[in-house]
């Protein structure tokens, strides 16, 4: 029987606040175990929480990049149980009013659009962490992370494979980063996604049974998770029996999924309305505000990459990968005042290829855009050539200087003399008659020996195109 | 409305309350007669009527997005019944 | 001493009749004195006496609060820094809170002094003070009878004169009922007035902080310094707090008074009845119009609220587990028996009851017939409250359909219990401000009248109990042996 995968995913954004969702506690990663919990994440007799703006905004920016209805009043919730990380002993979260409802993103698999409806997104608080190593047989709680806002994005199961649900992930990713609203950080747990896979017979409208797949924290575990579970799931239907629904966990040690036990007790959320906290108001004002605010979206700048700076799709894509990237390109060509194309040639070659090299981010970098724009610049003008270039790129990678300055100082300055190369033209002449008979003997290839000898001769500082045109000269 | 001794144990798990065996009856007895206050209710028709979550139809209030809270762990620790490297303890957790 | 007004303590703190560590320790002195009321959890000696001490200093500046050097005590339900907040349970036996609730920090803002914290209902859960871990509190006009519950060690001590006023929390009737039982002054502000920061939860949506004295005029003192907007508390509203001293003697001429029909029916105890009729008779000798409005929909309220309180409950107290706080069972074998055992062990017989009731309305399959059917029932209960206030000012009746009974009298069958509250509930759910003032006798046992008005008019309830209070003695009466 031919079979038919679904997935659905839930992806939970870490929002990238300053303070906590109900609290005024920082929200920093990496503290030192509790010191980030407040009374109130804490959960102490007689707390109460308040909400934060911040929260709102974001949640509102996300709602208009996928053109979303924002709901002009959201109601938070208590989702109750119990669990170590859970100080509370209840989620806030949010059920029956999400501040997203339904909208929608376009996706491209094998060079062709579809579009992944989201059925809503609302906002909950993060749970503390559990940690299992080294207390003798206890399990140590620390609640830094309690109560950190978290955007929940639920999209519908229209995702038909796991090659899909990755797109689908990434172009998620790209975008929350793009509004600023989440750092995209999987190491740190900042983005996260929980996938519920199910499979039917082909042509068959009614959904199989599902499987949840929980916290596959890479994109490279996403694909592998859902191939393997659908492997499973295959399995079990064929050789006759079903699949039941639960919970499921991705071991990457092992590639396979195993049932969670401890999680399939009868969940029963009894979700009500926290009384705590009233509903929340979307003002029409506040939309206004947010959509003035909205960065111009990937799909849109890649658009306009390819108009405005005559780049092909796929550089465009690899440019408007990031918007930190983005933006650094069009710094770059705003400040050099150069070709759009050699500047991207170099943000996409060798400055990308640096930092992918040293595992920094574009932030991170030690050469800043005006730094490269100025490298740049003298490229254009000629004032070095593209390899002399290379080693002045390397020196503003190990240095706070200018390229001037490195040009200057180290001498770099390309030399479009055409009298001082032929003085090294005719030397190298000279000295290698062997090689000249062999040229003039029809050896096209020993052309390249005298570029090179001269390029040495001249430290790499000759023009190459005056190289050529003297050499062609000389060796008529 | 009856509610078994069964129903009551399930209850009580949900809320990981513990309760005497000896007392089960007695909480079905008393919930059962909760239970019956509630018909009441049913009488009435609310098709029309909005449900009512806070005494007043007020919108919440939105606080600025800033870092106000130091660490009081010493503090919020030293009423802890374990805690060992700043970290609460439980029982081992199995996933 | 005991016998003055808060005014007069303050006037007599202002012109050095006596200091403030004087009074504060001839306070502490009878409340020893008379421990056997067990209406404290914690007597606060010696922060009280410090507290007096730096009293006494600001007390030689002219611009002080009028309660700077007043003794008061808290119900041990607001959190209060280096001192044990119990909540009247096992579970909080060892809990010192780490930081005071807002209107603590209010009475601290205003020089007041804590003498300690007052015993109470298991988190606030009973009508008669029984569900205490901490025992039974006596009331002092007949100590073989309960002083009323939740707030029952706050009336307690303030009628038998332990303390010059005390702090309650009202969630159905627990400043109320047992105001009306020890025969004082007992206000519940409108929802939101009182900030609930620190406040340890009930049922959120109904719990409101008020103030437990002798005289309307002592509770406009207390409410001045509990009211106000609080930043920490999101159903905390920011409206202006008027002068509750200033309209104290407003002339009543006209009032429209209403009596609801449902306050008067069957069950109603007849000496009850009578005393409250000769009540109004007072208010009409003033010039106050009366008649009669209906409620049609109060009798729902006590199915509504036990559905609602018990529901919002049994989530609030799913933070007491044993693991950041509070009362932990001897070597749990693993987490859920660490769950199991901790509540089970430190949480009483009510509590237990109403976390077994709430987690039963809230889960799958009963929730839209329980939790929402309540909800909507709330919603038309609060609107018969909006159009009896459409034709009249304030509403006037019992706060209890009895006066106090006999200690383990009613502790068998908790329904019984739960539907006296008929008279005071509905106004919890609509989240309207209420007032119950010292009425007269019935069976020589205190009864009080209530008074309800609409959101946000506390110094017309004040008002109007103080005008009474000018042409009537009740509220001065001492019980015996407490003169």
């Amino acid at each position: 029987m031919e079979w038919e995968t679904v997935i659905g995913l839930e992806i939970h954004a870490q929002l990238a606040t300053k303070s906590k969702i109900f609290s005024s506690a920082s929200t920093a990663y990496g503290a030192e175990p509790n010191t980030q919990a407040c009374a109130v994440d804490l959960g102490l007799p007689g707390v109460l929480p308040v909400l934060n703006q911040e929260v709102v905004r974001m949640a509102v920016k996300f709602g208009m990049a996928i053109d979303a209805e924002i709901a002009p009043y959201s109601v938070f919730a208590r989702k109750n149980y119990f669990y170590p990380d859970l100080p509370k002993g209840y989620q806030i979260s949010q059920m029956d009013h999400p501040i997203v409802g339904t909208g929608h993103l376009d996706i491209e698999v094998d060079g062709s659009n579809k579009r992944i409806g989201i059925t809503r997104a609302h906002l909950e608080e993060d749970a503390g962490k559990s940690l299992h190593e080294n207390f003798h047989g206890s399990t140590g709680i620390d609640l830094n992370r309690a109560g950190t806002p978290l955007l929940e994005i639920v999209s519908e199961p229209d995702m038909r494979s796991a090659q899909e649900a990755v797109a689908y992930m990434r172009k998620i990713h790209e975008l929350v980063q793009y509004l600023e609203i989440c750092d995209g950080n999987m190491q740190e747990g900042s983005f996260r996604c929980d996938a519920n896979v199910s499979i039917r017979p082909k042509g068959q409208e009614a959904l199989g049974t599902r499987a949840e797949l929980k916290n596959i924290n890479s994109f490279k575990f996403v694909e592998k998770a859902i191939n393997i579970e659908v492997e499973r799931q295959i399995d079990v239907l064929e050789g006759g029996g079903t699949v039941i629904q639960e919970t499921r966990l991705y071991d990457a040690d092992k590639n396979e999924t195993r049932s969670m036990r401890s999680k399939e007790e009868a969940n029963d959320y009894r979700y009500f309305p926290d009384p705590d906290l009233l509903p929340v108001e979307i003002t029409n004002a506040l939309c206004e505000q947010v959509r003035t605010e909205l960065p111009e979206l990937p799909s849109a700048k890649k658009l306009r990459f390819q108009d405005q700076y005559q780049q092909d799709e796929e550089i465009s894509t690899t440019l408007t990968s990031s918007r930190q990237l983005a933006d650094y390109y069009e710094a770059v060509v705003k400040t050099s005042e150069c070709d759009a194309k050699l500047c991207s040639n170099w943000v996409s070659g060798t400055f990308l290829g640096a930092l992918n090299k040293a595992g920094l981010e574009i932030n991170e970098s030690p050469v800043n855009y005006e730094h490269l724009a100025g490298l740049i610049k003298r490229i254009a003008d000629q004032t070095i050539s593209g390899k002399i270039a290379k080693q002045v790129f390397e020196e503003l990678w190990n240095n706070d200087a200018t390229a001037d300055e490195i040009i200057e100082k180290q001498g770099l300055k390309q030399i479009t003399d055409s009298k001082e190369i032929e003085t090294l033209i005719d030397k190298i002449i000279a000295d290698n008659p062997k090689q000249v008979e062999q040229y003039l003997s029809g050896k096209d290839k020993v052309f390249g020996f005298f570029v090179g000898q001269t390029m040495k001769a001249s430290q790499g500082k000759a023009s190459p195109k005056e190289v050529n045109k003297i050499l062609e000269n000389k060796l008529k | 409305m009856t509610l078994s001794t069964e129903q009551v144990k399930k209850i009580a798990y949900l809320a990981r309350l513990g309760i005497d065996e000896k007392d089960v009856d007695t909480y079905a007895r008393d919930l059962s007669n909760i239970l019956d206050l509630m018909t009441q209710m049913s009488e009435t028709n609310t098709d029309e009527v909005q449900p009512m979550a806070h005494p007043m139809d007020k919108k919440q209030r939105l606080r600025a997005d800033a870092v106000l809270e130091i660490s009081q762990r010493e503090s919020f620790q030293s009423i802890a019944p374990q805690v060992d490297s700043g970290l609460y303890l439980v029982p081992k957790v199995l996933d | 001493m005991h016998n003055k007004t808060i005014t007069e303590l303050s006037k007599a703190l202002r012109e050095r009749e006596f200091s403030s560590v004087e009074l504060t320790q001839s306070y502490l002195d009878r409340i020893k004195k008379h421990n056997a009321l067990n209406s404290f959890i914690t007597i606060n000696e010696e922060m009280a006496l410090e507290g007096a001490k730096v009293a006494d200093t600001i007390l030689a500046n002219t611009n002080t609060n009028l309660l700077t050097g007043i003794p008061i005590a808290q119900k041990d339900i607001f959190c209060t820094q280096g001192v044990k907040t119990s909540c009247g349970s096992k579970m909080l036996d060892n809990f010192i809170s780490p930081y005071n609730a807002t209107v603590v920090e209010n009475f601290n803002n205003a020089g007041a002094v804590m003498l300690g914290k007052l015993n109470m209902d298991e988190f606030a859960m009973g009508s008669s003070n029984e569900t205490s871990f901490y025992g039974s509190v006596q009331n002092p006009w007949n100590t073989n009878c309960v002083p009323g519950g939740s707030s029952g060690g706050s009336a307690s001590a303030v009628a038998a004169r332990l303390t010059p006023a005390a702090t309650g929390t009202d969630t159905g009737g627990s400043i109320r009922q047992p105001a009306s039982f020890c025969g004082i002054t007992g206000l519940k502000p409108t929802y939101g007035r009182v900030s609930r920061y620190g406040m340890i939860a009930f049922a959120s949506s109904l719990d409101q902080a008020g103030p437990m004295t002798r005289s309307a005029e002592d509770a406009a003192l207390l409410l001045q310094t509990m009211s106000g907007f609080d930043t920490k508390d999101s159903t905390s509203l920011d409206i202006p707090v008027p002068s509750y001293s200033a309209s104290l003697n407003n002339n009543l001429e006209g009032l429209k008074i209403g009596l609801p029909k449902e306050f008067f029916s069957e069950g109603l105890n007849n000496d009850v009845a009578q005393t409250i009729e000769s009540a109004i008779n007072e208010y009409r000798k003033m010039g106050a119009e009366i008649k009669e409005v209906s409620l049609p929909h109060m009798k729902l309220s006590i199915p509504v609220y036990y559905i609602i309180a018990p529901a919002e409950c049994s989530a609030n107290l799913s933070r007491f587990d044993g693991v950041r706080f509070g009362y932990r069972c001897s070597e749990p074998k693993d987490l859920n028996d660490l769950y199991i055992r901790s509540r089970g062990e430190a949480f009483g017989d009510e509590v237990k009851r109403r976390i077994l009731m709430g987690t039963y309305a809230l889960s799958a399959g009963y929730y839209d017939a329980y939790y929402i059917k309540a909800q909507k029932v709330r919603r038309l209960i609060s609107e018969d409250f909006k159009q009896a206030f459409a034709e009249v000012d304030v509403l006037m009746g019992p706060v209890s359909p009895s006066p106090t009974f006999g200690l383990g009298e009613k502790t068998a069958d908790p329904i019984e219990m739960y539907l006296a509250d008929i008279y005071t509930i509905a106004v919890n759910l609509a989240g309207l401000p209420a007032i119950s003032i010292p009425a007269g006798f019935a069976d020589e046992k205190p009864v009080g009248l209530q008074i309800i008005s609409n959101y946000f008019t506390e110094s017309h309830l004040l008002n109007i109990a103080h005008k009474f209070q000018q042409t009537t003695h009740w509220h001065q009466l001492s019980p015996k042996g407490f003169e």
